[in-house]
């Protein structure tokens, strides 16, 4: 049943991008192709699953146990970095078609603010492995939806007639508040008790 | 003479938020009061500054290939520095802030200035760059989060301004007014720009 909360949580009622402001430059950057837009979410699903996990694993059995706490944003920084060059060494060597679609958001995801946001909040929430790995994916996956409405929306705003001063980010940005009132209606949503 | 362009192009010319966009998600989500975003943008100086003039003076001995690393591992260095200090000083903006302390590693303006500027130039224009960079990033957040609080909750300060009949316009605090205040604040600076260049 918590897990199922904690999914549905982070999907919708604490999208990662319209509620919790995390991952705003890719939301804004490769959004403008519901095409693009799609690629960029599916590989920050993978990265984050991945990411949640392997911080989990080094907050757990390095970090705390020699005491390291102190470490952490270091610590992380590193091993999402060099996590997203192996994933895209991997998917290079292994699958060509796969990496023609994701390779060129991947150098993009280590300045992504989502990845380590998520990385800190499952350790700040004390969850145990299962429910980091849900956390991640949920988190991954609301970023995804929101993202690929949103590239939907600009896709008609590229023809719509936009005063001068409001061309490009302010029309955006508007846009995007618009979509985050919409979620706003899911913070009624209450499977907590 | 130079110096001076150094650090008022940070200000107003390029300004980090509002002329390249870039570091949204702070200015978007500590801006529901101005002190969290005052502190925000102290935060940002700091890191900036130590950053900056640290990368300026090790540009001769990093290998270019690992360049980005290195930088990031200085960033989250200072970024440290800064965690530790507000938990252990300021208890109250630690918890206005939250996890966007962390995040400032992975805040695009301060790994842009260290790749654009300090890689490239001496210690003393890098500090300047950095202070520039830094206080029109502050720049950006007080003013984004002074429409918000005073629209917001009807405070500045935590000071109440219109009194008890005052309604809020609650939405500004929420998610939503964030987007929409600093959506508006970019058009109108596009706006004003627009009118000085023609």
């Amino acid at each position: 049943m918590k897990i199922i909360a904690i999914l549905i949580s982070a999907i919708l009622v604490n999208n990662f991008v319209l509620s919790r402001f995390l991952g705003i430059c890719p939301f804004l950057g490769v959004s403008k192709k519901v095409e693009t837009a799609l690629g960029m979410g599916l590989a920050v699903t993978f990265v984050m699953a991945l990411a949640s996990v392997m911080t989990w694993l080094v907050q757990v059995f390095i970090l705390d146990m020699l005491n390291l706490g102190y470490l952490q944003t270091i610590a992380f920084i590193l091993v999402i970095a060099s996590l997203v060059q192996f994933v895209e060494m991997v998917i290079k060597k292994t699958s060509p078609t796969l990496y023609q679609a994701l390779g060129v958001y991947l150098p993009l995801i280590t300045t992504n603010c989502a990845v380590l946001g998520v990385t800190i909040l499952n350790i700040q929430e004390s969850y145990n492995l299962i429910e980091t790995l849900i956390n991640g994916v949920g988190a991954a996956l609301g970023f995804t939806l929101a993202i690929v409405l949103f590239a939907g929306v600009r896709e008609r705003l590229e023809t719509a007639p936009i005063p001068k001063a409001l061309q490009g980010f302010p029309i955006a940005l508007i846009t995007a508040s618009l979509l985050s009132i919409a979620f706003l209606g899911f913070s009624g949503l209450s499977i907590f008790k | 003479m130079k110096l001076w362009k150094t650090f008022f192009n940070g200000i107003i010319v390029e300004n980090p938020a509002l002329r390249l966009v870039l570091g949204m998600c702070p200015l978007l989500a500590v801006t529901t009061s101005i002190q969290a975003g005052i502190g925000m943008g102290a935060a940002v100086i700091f890191v900036l500054l130590g950053s900056n003039l640290f990368i300026s003076l090790i540009k001769k001995i990093v290998p270019g290939e690992v360049r980005i690393p290195i930088y990031i591992v200085v960033i989250a260095t200072f970024v440290t520095m800064v965690q530790l200090f507000v938990k252990a000083f300021a208890p109250v903006l630690d918890k206005q802030l939250g996890i966007f302390i962390p995040l400032i590693v992975v805040n695009c303006v301060i790994l842009a200035r260290a790749e654009a500027f300090a890689s490239k130039n001496k210690a003393v224009p890098s500090i300047l760059d950095g202070l520039g960079m830094g206080l029109g990033f502050t720049l950006a957040l007080v003013i984004v989060s002074s429409i918000r609080e005073i629209l917001g909750a009807g405070t500045f300060f935590g000071i109440s301004l219109f009194g008890e009949a005052y309604k809020p316009l609650l939405i500004m605090i929420l998610p939503p007014g964030g987007f929409m205040v600093l959506g508006f604040t970019i058009a109108a600076v596009n706006k004003l720009t627009e009118k000085k260049k023609s």
